[in-house]
């Protein structure tokens, strides 16, 4: 049902934010930005956090967020210039000729109202439809973006259904009113990749059928390639380069856009051969792990059961990735591992001694020889204490160091994550994400441990940064020998870096076994599904994929 | 209502319960820790040692605590609180009649203060960071630190002393008319609604605002929603919860305010009746009275608890 509609473009020209310090000060996070989109076509916007990529897209409905305002330049949506109309014809913009697909479809919508209200609410907010109407609208377009039972799901509320699907149900809202423009703000980052694939697959035949013109914001390139005609890459609140995702993915000009598609590839950091048999023992090795929460049943087992019968063993100086989506237990064996989730059966072995279940009942030496790094390093790190006091502390506990010996290692261990001596003195709040997460790394490896559990390390981070916290944790493996349990739920990353990999679902092992030659021969089913469900940098890959399953659209 | 729900409510209301209970023991103890003794004080300082024994067994003061605790409590359960030491009237009828004047006031209070107090959060709310948000935030804030026996004594300068609009005293004859009324419960009502509004502003604008932030209303905001609308279809269904419990918390606080508002104006509340009784001596009075607040300030508690729970989309649908 292409909608007949008359040509046009969205142009923008020299479009600049600016955002408001606590103390007044503006600085400008968009400088002077300016493209076009003709009738019809999707345009992404790509760059990392901080580039104004969100900025830009909010900017196309006249809004900018809390602290942040547009100083100007000019958005012209087929004929309507955003930037001067006034609050009440910002308000008939909005929701009716533009439309806003947001990132987090869970936080988007409101719990206290079911999602047929919600949905509905843009037609009747403009008059467009009844009630009525609006309803039977809305259902269709949940039959058309492939959600299961159109006709009673808009009844439930939000926390009633999954993400994959509230994520669609937002995308019914946004076309309610067949709208000039539709924004798609990072719609499918916070999703499994699995689950990734079936939105991306209903948003790309709305698009088609539907002849959207969009404005696709997303840091991941190999997503956008399936999506838009033309990519916009940003940096810094600047234009860096646009042009036709072909010629983008293959022959881009900008240095930052070269750097952007070596990242979405990661580099193999681990060698192809398989880990030698030495007949060495396990430093770590974990058998028939069954844990959970909640108080325990008749059989002595957690109520809620996360993880069943699971178990590996690594060797020193290996990595074993652990992949899965969420859900599928692995942040809970990290934990189970550390003793703070204790497990209901089985053992972990470290050096071939059990170690107790809690962490109550190690002692500093175990403690001390398994550590673990977070995925958020922001709220991991005490605000209100130097990069120095928080190093300092491990130091202290664990190896009993003098005033003197202990800022010796500190700037040891600085120098070990590649970070500028003077951060010892700095807080949290003045580092950046990479950074603190380097900060995270040099207090694990503070203890001087075996083992280090890095639970999601590089997920917060910039794919560009992330490489670089990769690079350093091969670069530490080597110099000290340590092992790594090394949690993702990102295949290409733990493609990169592990020797061994295990694939968990529903808290159970579906198979296991050396990096290259499991990732290249996978003997399970959802294997093969987790493997071709990530995204290639390559155009036309998604409708392969869809090819290739028989995924209905 | 589902299972779940159910459940987490009969819990608020044993805890409840289970804290009066625990209250009441505390308070009987309380009251045997006090020096003093109830026949000493009725007879005087020059009483002879055979007259306050006879007395205090008369009384029923000579039975261990225990015996006296149970049948106390009893007593309370079956509605029968006693006969007042020094009156020799029943406790109940005493507490009844000072406790319906007491929540005349605090209701008067709370009709005029909830209200007022929830336009002026959501309103400072909406238009955070604006001039007229800012003279909330301002006044509201210079009023919650004048403490209410200080806003009373002014109250008394300004308008009974200086203007001479109002009498000092509340003093109602039986047969007062609704002007009479009105005059006499002015000041007082006044009194209280300046502290209890303040609180109440400044809790729903926090729970308001951190409503306002999330992502839902900036999705509604950009479907072109109204700010009333989302003030009101998106923001306040989710914040009942957090503004139930500020009206609570603040309503509570009427309960300690009117101990010194109805001493200030000798308001006859069943304040007044508990401070008059702790100088008398007159524990009967005085332990039903501690129950009685202790009482009303769970109920006021437990029912912030239960719509709470009730407004809960996450357990009412789960």
């Amino acid at each position: 049902m292409a909608q007949a509609r008359e040509g046009g473009t969205v142009r923008v020209e020299a479009l600049t934010v600016a955002a408001k310090a606590e103390d007044g000060r503006e600085t400008v996070i968009v400088h002077e930005v300016g493209f076009a989109i003709p009738r019809g076509e999707v345009l992404a916007l790509i760059g990392e956090s901080g580039s104004g990529k969100t900025t830009i897209a909010l900017a196309m409905m006249g809004y900018a967020r809390r602290g942040c305002a547009i100083r100007g330049g000019s958005i012209d949506v087929f004929g309507t210039e955003v930037l001067a109309c006034s609050a009440s014809q910002l308000r008939r913009l909005r929701g009716n000729r533009i439309a806003y697909i947001a990132q987090s479809a869970a936080a988007s919508f409101n719990p206290a109202r079911t999602i047929m209200a919600q949905v509905i609410e843009s037609a009747l907010i403009h008059g467009s439809l009844t009630a009525e109407a609006a309803t039977a609208k809305a259902k269709a377009l949940f039959a058309e973006l492939a959600l299961p039972n159109p006709d009673t799901i808009g009844e439930r509320y939000p926390h009633q259904v999954s993400g994959g699907q509230l994520q669609r149900l937002l995308a019914a809202m946004a076309l309610l009113n067949d709208p000039d423009l539709v924004i798609f703000d990072e719609p499918t980052t916070a999703l499994d990749v699995t689950t990734q694939i079936e939105v991306l697959v209903s948003f790309k035949a709305a698009i088609r059928d539907r002849g959207i013109t969009g404005i696709y914001v997303s840091h991941d390139l190999a997503v956008v390639a399936q999506i838009a005609d033309r990519i916009a890459v940003l940096r810094h609140g600047r234009l860096a380069e646009i042009g036709a995702v072909e010629q983008m993915v293959s022959a881009p000009a900008h240095p930052y856009t070269r750097q952007l598609i070596a990242a979405a590839a990661p580099v193999k950091r681990k060698g192809p051969e398989a880990p030698t048999e030495t007949g060495e023992a396990p430093v770590l090795a974990a058998t028939g792990i069954t844990a959970g929460y909640g108080p325990a049943g008749p059989d002595g087992l957690p109520g809620i059961r996360i993880l069943h019968d699971v178990g590996f063993s690594l060797r020193r100086g290996e990595t074993l990735g652990i992949i899965g989506e969420s859900g599928s237990g692995k942040s809970t064996l990290a934990r189970v591992i550390a003793g703070i989730v204790p497990a209901a059966r089985g053992a972990v072995r470290l050096d071939g001694r059990v170690l107790p279940p809690a962490l109550a009942q190690r002692d500093r030496e175990t403690l001390r020889r398994v550590q673990i790094v977070f995925q958020n390093a922001d709220t991991v790190l005490n605000p209100a204490q130097s990069i120095g006091q928080i190093l300092e502390r491990p130091l202290a506990f664990y190896h009993r160091l003098g005033a003197a010996a202990r800022r010796q290692r500190l700037m040891q261990l600085l120098d070990q994550v590649r970070l500028p001596r003077s951060v010892a003195e700095r807080y949290p709040g003045e580092l950046s994400g990479g950074q603190k997460q380097r900060v995270n790394l040099a207090r694990a490896l503070a203890a001087e441990p075996n083992v280090i559990l890095c639970d999601e390390v590089t997920s917060a981070l910039d794919t560009v940064v992330g490489e670089a916290v990769l690079d350093l944790l091969v670069e530490i493996q080597r110099a000290l020998d340590v092992a790594y349990v090394f949690i993702s739920h990102d295949l290409g990353v733990i493609r990169s870096i592990s020797d061994a990999v295990m694939v968990l679902q529903h808290g159970r092992v579906v198979e296991s076994g050396p990096t290259e030659a499991l990732l290249a021969d996978p003997k399970e089913p959802y294997t093969r599904l987790l493997l071709s469900s990530v995204p290639e940098l390559r155009t036309g890959w998604l409708d392969d994929v869809r090819a290739g399953r028989g995924v209905a659209a | 209502m589902s299972r779940r729900m159910v459940t987490m409510i009969a819990g608020r209301v044993l805890v409840a319960l289970a804290t009066l209970l625990f209250v009441s023991v505390v308070v009987f103890g309380a009251t045997q820790l006090l020096p003093g003794d109830v026949a000493q004080a009725i007879l005087g300082q020059s009483a002879t040692p055979e007259a306050v024994a006879g007395l205090r067994q008369a009384l029923g003061l000579d039975a261990p605590a225990i015996q006296r605790f149970a049948a106390w409590l009893g007593g309370l359960l079956t509605g029968d609180a006693g006969v007042s030491l020094v009156s020799r009237q029943p406790v109940g009828g005493l507490i009844w009649a000072r406790l319906s004047s007491s929540l005349l006031l605090a209701g008067i209070v709370a009709g005029i203060s909830v209200p007022l107090a929830l336009t002026l959060g959501i309103t400072a709310a909406v238009w955070r960071g604006s001039l007229y948000d800012r003279a909330v935030g301002v006044v509201t804030i210079s009023a919650v630190s004048i403490p209410e026996f200080l806003v009373a004594t002014l109250a008394v300068l300004i308008f009974a002393v200086h203007l001479q609009w109002l009498p000092a005293l509340s003093f109602m004859p039986r047969s007062a008319s609704p002007l009479q009324f009105l005059r006499a419960v002015a000041m007082p009502v006044m009194s209280l609604s300046f502290v209890v509004v303040t609180q109440m502003v400044r809790m729903t604008r926090a729970a308001v605002i951190e409503a306002m932030t999330s992502p839902y209303v900036e999705m509604a905001a950009l479907k072109g929603a109204s700010p009333a609308r989302i003030v009101l279809r998106h923001v306040l269904p989710n914040t009942v919860g957090a503004i139930a419990n500020a009206v609570a918390l603040s309503l509570s606080y009427l309960l300690g305010g009117v101990i010194i508002v109805e001493t200030i104006f000798n308001y006859p509340g069943i304040a007044k009746l508990m401070v008059d009784s702790v100088s008398m001596r007159d524990m009967p009075v005085v332990q039903a009275c501690a129950i009685v607040f202790c009482a009303v300030y769970l109920l006021l508690v437990t029912c912030a608890d239960i719509v709470a729970i009730l407004s809960n989309p996450r357990l009412r649908h789960a």
